[in-house]
């Protein structure tokens, strides 16, 4: 494309600065968890490795972690057989009320997060009388991580076509079979992508959390917050926060070399 | 053959083949049944106990219809106050992002080199699953009295804002960014390069070939990343608790009348105001085409 010279520099001038402000703060946090000083002044007069040995042994956080890894492990296989069975639907047949029906997919994380909270909490509580526990906040995750199974699958069938598959049942291989050896192993990486980010949502997840999560309970996003403005442990939130950015990274690289199709939607 | 042909599996497998309906409907079932009587039940019965009201005595809600909960919630100023606050902080913060991905996503979509191109997809991706609450942490402490922005600012004769709406809409706008790159960053893909060098040919200074080309063609895509941007400031509450100081939005009433009030119907007849927004919104958008850039 043609355009001035000043305009691309101020183009890609604007692309530096902005990943630049984005970066930024996140790398303040990684920093001033190595900070030796407890109000975390700027800039940092030494560093310590002290907090990190203590987080390391703090019980709250620990307990925190382990609550969420179930609740995201829980989430993310009923994400991906619901996803699954949702993209196969959708992305091979023609049916009334299938635009409605994509919509419906999106919802739960096209509303703000507060609605689907309040509307899941009030479900559970009033209409069906189940006490919030871990199983409730299983429930409310999986209904947002769908999307994201969903969006994965049906990327990856829109590219496959259903050749190989009519192909498979030409040769004589019955449904289950070609299922099996034919499409399976085509969508595994999509599924595996998928799944790791609906992992990385649920984990990441905090306002339906705390609608749907039963008391004594912590995720690690709750144990943050439920710390955050607790000034004694100011050195150990900013250490749980510098782990969670480095380990934040993680599903989105795999994610990316798994599958090219994650690329294009928002937070999808 | 012949006992192949006729086992119970390949009978099964032969009769689905045959009935795609019946295919259909049970892939379908599950999710439907999921999301459609569940999520959907859900939604429905919150609104319908926005029309209940709690007991002053006991706490118990008490199923009578009434108007009250949202006379309540259109009649107190301060009610007023904190829906004009929510959803102007949602339009800003959704200009603010749409204003700064529109340059990152032109540069990327346009001039760098497919292999830039997919680093710094990678790039602005990674920290969109940096965990939300780390995310305004981080600003809670560059913002603070001693952090890094008095630091930056103090030799300018400038402070840092401190903690109030400005702070909620700087926060808030960092959250979203990359939910109004990607979308942004995908329309330009698509965007024909000779469209924008026809519009140059036929001597359109550049920001006409902007107004009259790029931005139309991509309008549907600014508007997708705006509907996350838009209903997910719409719902917060936990970045003005942050860093908002004492302003609240419409997610701190609903989440104070959950727990400390004991005001399940309130909260949910405030809950129904971004609802109802975002509702109005898609249907808006609909006819842009947005709805199948998400």
């Amino acid at each position: 494309m043609r355009l001035s010279r000043t305009t691309k520099y101020l183009l890609l001038a604007a692309l530096v600065l902005g990943l630049a402000v984005i970066y930024f703060p996140l790398l303040v946090v990684l920093l001033n968890s190595f900070n030796a000083d407890t109000t975390f002044g700027w800039p940092p007069s030494s560093f310590t490795l002290e907090w990190w040995g203590r987080a390391a042994e703090n019980e709250g956080a620990l307990n925190a972690l382990g609550t969420s890894v179930q609740a995201g492990l829980a989430a993310t296989a009923i994400a991906l057989v619901l996803g699954t069975m949702a993209a196969f639907a959708l992305q091979k047949y023609r049916f009334f009320g299938r635009n409605q029906v994509s919509l419906l997919i999106i919802l739960p994380i096209a509303l703000p997060g507060i609605v689907t909270g309040i509307a899941l909490n009030n479900a559970f509580r009033t209409i069906l009388g189940i006490d919030l526990g871990l199983f409730t906040a299983i429930v409310a995750h999986a209904t947002f991580c769908i999307v994201v199974v969903f969006n994965n699958v049906v990327a990856r069938l829109r590219r496959m076509g259903g050749n190989l598959e009519e192909a498979s049942m030409d040769l004589g291989a019955d449904g289950l079979t070609t299922f099996r050896l034919v499409t399976f192993p085509m969508l595994r990486s999509a599924l595996l992508a998928g799944g790791l980010l609906a992992f990385a949502l649920s984990f990441d997840e905090i306002i339906v959390t705390t609608f749907t999560l039963g008391t004594g309970l912590e995720t690690l996003p709750i144990w943050i917050l439920n710390n955050l403005f607790r000034p004694n442990q100011a050195p150990i939130v900013n250490v749980v926060a510098a782990v969670l950015i480095l380990a934040s990274t993680i599903p989105v690289y795999l994610a990316q070399r798994l599958s090219g199709d994650t690329t294009s939607g928002g937070r999808l | 053959m012949t006992t192949t042909l006729e086992s119970p599996r390949r009978k099964a497998s032969a009769f689905l083949y045959r009935k795609p309906r019946l295919r259909l409907g049970l892939l379908l079932s599950a999710p439907a049944l999921w999301l459609g009587l569940a999520y959907l039940g859900a939604l429905a019965a919150l609104f319908v106990t926005a029309f209940w009201h709690t007991d002053v005595f006991t706490g118990q809600v008490v199923t009578e219809w009434s108007l009250d909960n949202f006379a309540m919630l259109f009649s107190d100023a301060v009610y007023r106050t904190i829906t004009f606050r929510t959803v102007g902080i949602a339009a800003l913060v959704t200009v603010i992002t749409a204003v700064l991905a529109f340059p990152m996503a032109f540069y990327m979509a346009k001039f760098a080199s497919p292999r830039a191109r997919r680093l710094l997809v990678i790039a602005v991706m990674t920290p969109l699953w940096a965990s939300y609450l780390v995310k305004a942490y981080a600003w809670r402490s560059m913002l603070s009295g001693n952090g890094v922005l008095h630091w930056l600012l103090n030799p300018f004769g400038l402070d840092t804002p401190g903690y109030g709406v400005l702070a909620t809409v700087i926060t808030l706008s960092y959250l979203w960014l990359p939910y109004m790159i990607l979308p942004i960053y995908a329309g330009l893909e698509r965007l024909p390069n000779s469209l924008v060098d026809a519009s140059g040919d036929l001597g359109a200074r550049p920001f006409r070939t902007f107004r009259s080309v790029v931005l139309p063609v991509t309008f549907p895509a600014v508007v997708a990343g705006s509907i996350f941007t838009f209903s997910l400031s719409l719902g917060d509450y936990i970045a003005v608790k942050i860093v908002g100081g004492t302003s609240q939005m419409l997610g701190n009433v609903v989440y104070d009348n959950i727990g400390a009030a004991n005001n399940l119907p309130f909260a949910a007849t405030v809950a129904t105001v971004p609802v109802v927004i975002m509702l109005a919104y898609l249907a808006a958008v609909r006819r842009t085409g947005a709805l199948d850039n998400l």
